[in-house]
């Protein structure tokens, strides 16, 4: 069984590895630059992602380890982001 | 032989947090030059460093990126910089990529993009000794020979490594080719490549800690808690604030008794006359009331300096996304506000880091709102003058309390604005808000202490570039014409000064002003504290048979409570600094929108003075 989920339905603590960045939103107007820049941040297919913290109002926004260092974004744009959810 | 006689250009890149801006301190030392690039107003640091043989390298510190494929001002000088395209730059002659040693992977891709520019390269691991403690092992010679580059070690808050990086770098100026540019602005397929190819770079040439950093981790639990760090963060600025006032007091009342014991021994020296006057009255009146904020800024200044270098301010910009995100600004855009205490100037410019144009003319038009160190002089003042000093609740010091909520109502407005700005101007996407959470480091004394120092000179710069000729010129203004010779009244009411504060004095009678406060706001158009050396100065003039005594007590005689009141509130929103509006201009690079914000401050503050004056006599304070 497989646990596919967008980063942006993730809780605290779920770990996991990218399986897709950028994917379906190519349809926004900044959809191919939102997944650059994603990927310079070091959210790439294969790297390591653990929900660290979330924010007060909303959960968001959310702080995420990639790989060894830390990451700051908001849910929307974590939206882009898929992760397969390591089974507890 | 010519090549190793002329001067070689270096140019720093590096990632954000890789300790780039402390080698380049480290490089330089105090031989550093602040300006702008040309048609730009990304700010530019050049230093000189020299090389063994006497000779002398100049060193560039470009902005901080992870990529040279440029999305804001700041990463598209550092992108041309490195390219040779920037107009009036020279290109480098060799590039120094800075990288922290503990967080390889995203600048090995930015090294990768950098080799496909072809510029002669040195790599810096800075942080090494942090690398060393976790048990990170790094194949160095495997590194060098995978990247084909030269690769120092270094620790800059130590200067460790730094003869080192001086030495690989004039090689590299001598020995090393040009080759032609291969680079362009990768796609995301290419960055995907690249990251693989980092990934399998770092796979094969280092080996992960052995004892990896847990302690960031341990902090973040507290700090980024969402319950507790707000509280935290609230905590902490209110500590600040309080701080600032004391902390500041003893010193501040030493650097008053010293200008008053200079005014008396020159006034023992010089004769009475003309001269005496402008140099007692005039010019160490003026200059010392603004001297005497030093302190205060600097204690600020200290504040934020050690939080940044700690790594706080991420932290701060996530706690604060979502409460500034409901009033349309941008979670970066804490840092630009939080720099605007200490000035707006260089918070309006460091609302470069804010990639898009909305969020980023939003963040200018409303940074000067926040509470700068130019108001510090004012408010401490009328605070000092009218509210007195006495612990309510048992703990709070009640002139702390009243700084509270004045720098409380500047961020109200602040958020206010924006809500409006983005109600009324646009509404559209929102922009992505993504940035990099820092390790924790303990700051470092040195490197604190050399930016306070900068810091300092660049208060001092200005008290005495833009304050001494203000205050000169306020002298003349508020002493000629001689009053004649049955005047009834204090000298100053006969001079033009007097004049021009009874002229506009209409104007402003509706908020409570009295004339010379009219005349103090004309001067403190320049900067916001030199009100107070103009108010220093006409009421030491127009008190000159009195004992010099203090402002402050002049003021508590002279004004009423409604006033004193209706003047705080002024300073909460006028734009009295020509400086700030000019930087606005250039950076908004339009008339129109630096109009729009003249427009909108100076209405505020009417209509809060007003609003104040008014409620305050009603309930007695008049």
């Amino acid at each position: 069984m497989t646990d596919i989920i967008k980063l942006s339905q993730a809780r605290r603590g779920d770990r996991g590895v990218i399986v897709e960045v950028g994917g379906h939103t190519h349809h926004q107007a900044n959809g191919v630059e939102l997944e650059r820049r994603l990927l310079e941040l070091g959210f790439v297919e294969g790297a390591r992602v653990e929900l660290l913290h979330e924010g007060l109002f909303g959960r968001d926004p959310i702080a995420i380890r990639v790989d060894d260092m830390r990451v700051a974004l908001r849910r929307h744009e974590a939206a882009s982001l898929t992760m397969k959810r390591d089974l507890a | 032989m010519d090549i190793a006689l002329k001067t070689a250009r270096i140019a720093l890149v590096g990632n954000p947090n890789s300790g780039k801006t402390a080698l380049f301190n480290a490089l330089t030392g105090a031989h550093q030059k602040v300006a702008n690039y040309a048609g730009v107003t990304v700010e530019r640091k050049e230093g000189v460093v020299r090389a063994a043989a006497g000779r002398s390298m100049s060193v560039l510190d470009l902005p901080g990126t992870y990529s040279l494929r440029a999305r804001s001002p700041d990463e598209e000088v550092t992108r041309d910089a490195v390219l040779g395209r920037l107009a009036g730059e020279t290109p480098p002659d060799v590039v120094v990529c800075v990288a922290d040693a503990t967080n390889l992977r995203l600048v090995l891709r930015l090294i990768l993009e950098l080799k496909a520019v072809g510029r002669p390269m040195v790599l810096a691991l800075n942080m090494y000794d942090i690398a060393q403690r976790q048990g990170l092992r790094i194949d160095l010679d495997g590194l060098r020979a995978e990247l084909g580059v030269p690769i120092v070690t270094t620790v800059a808050t130590r200067r460790r490594g730094v003869d080192d990086l001086i030495a690989a770098i004039e090689t590299q100026a001598e020995m090393a080719a040009l080759s032609d540019s291969r680079w362009r602005s990768p796609d995301a397929a290419e960055l995907r490549a690249a990251a693989r190819e980092a990934e399998r770079i770092m796979k094969a040439h280092v080996r992960p800690p052995e004892r990896p950093d847990t302690l960031t981790g341990k902090i973040d639990a507290v700090l980024l808690h969402p319950v507790a760090g707000l509280a935290i963060l609230l905590a902490l600025l209110f500590v600040m604030f309080q701080a600032v006032f004391s902390w500041a007091a003893p010193l501040m009342d030493g650097i008053e008794g010293g200008i008053g014991w200079l005014g008396g021994l020159v006034a023992a020296v010089l004769p009475d006359g003309l001269l005496q006057s402008l140099i007692v009255d005039g010019i160490i009146s003026g200059v010392g009331s603004v001297l005497v904020f030093l302190p205060q800024i600097l204690i600020l200044f200290l504040f934020i300096i050690a939080l940044e270098d700690f790594g706080y301010m991420a932290r701060a910009a996530f706690l604060m996304d979502k409460i500034m995100g409901g009033a349309g600004l941008h979670g970066r855009a804490f840092i630009p506000l939080l720099s605007s205490f200490a000035c707006a100037i260089p918070g309006v410019m460091a609302a470069r880091v804010i990639d898009s144009k909305r969020d980023r003319l939003t963040t200018i038009l409303v940074a000067p709102l926040m509470t700068c160190s130019a108001r510090i002089p004012v408010y401490t003042l009328i605070i000092a003058a009218f509210i007195p000093n006495e612990t309510v609740w048992g703990f709070a010091n009640l002139q702390g309390l009243v700084m509270f909520g004045l720098y409380a109502a500047g961020i109200v407005s602040a958020l206010l604005v924006s809500l409006v700005i983005r109600k009324v101007f646009w509404r559209g996407a929102v922009e992505p808000f993504m940035m990099e959470l820092p390790t924790y480091k303990v700051p470092d004394l040195k490197s604190v202490a050399f930016n306070l120092w900068l810091r300092a000179k660049i208060f001092l710069n200005r008290a005495g570039r833009i304050i001494l000729p203000a205050v000169t010129i306020l002298w003349v203004l508020a002493t000629f014409p001689y009053p004649p010779e049955n005047a009834t009244l204090p000298a100053i009411d006969y001079s033009f000064a007097g004049m021009i504060g009874r002229a506009l004095e209409p104007i402003f009678a509706p908020i409570g002003f009295n004339w010379q406060m009219v005349i103090a706001l004309i001067p403190g158009m320049a900067a916001r504290e030199v009100a107070v050396a103009a108010l220093g100065t006409t009421y030491a003039i127009a008190d000159a048979e009195n004992a010099t005594g203090l402002l402050a007590s002049t003021l508590a005689a002279q004004w009423s409570l409604a006033t004193a009141l209706s003047f705080l509130a002024w300073y909460i929103f006028a734009p009295q600094c020509v400086a700030t509006l000019g930087v606005v201009r250039r950076e908004t690079n339009s008339l129109k929108w630096t109009w729009i914000m003249i427009g909108y401050m100076f209405g505020l503050a009417y209509l809060a003075s007003f609003v104040t004056y008014h409620v305050a006599r009603a309930l007695g304070g008049g």
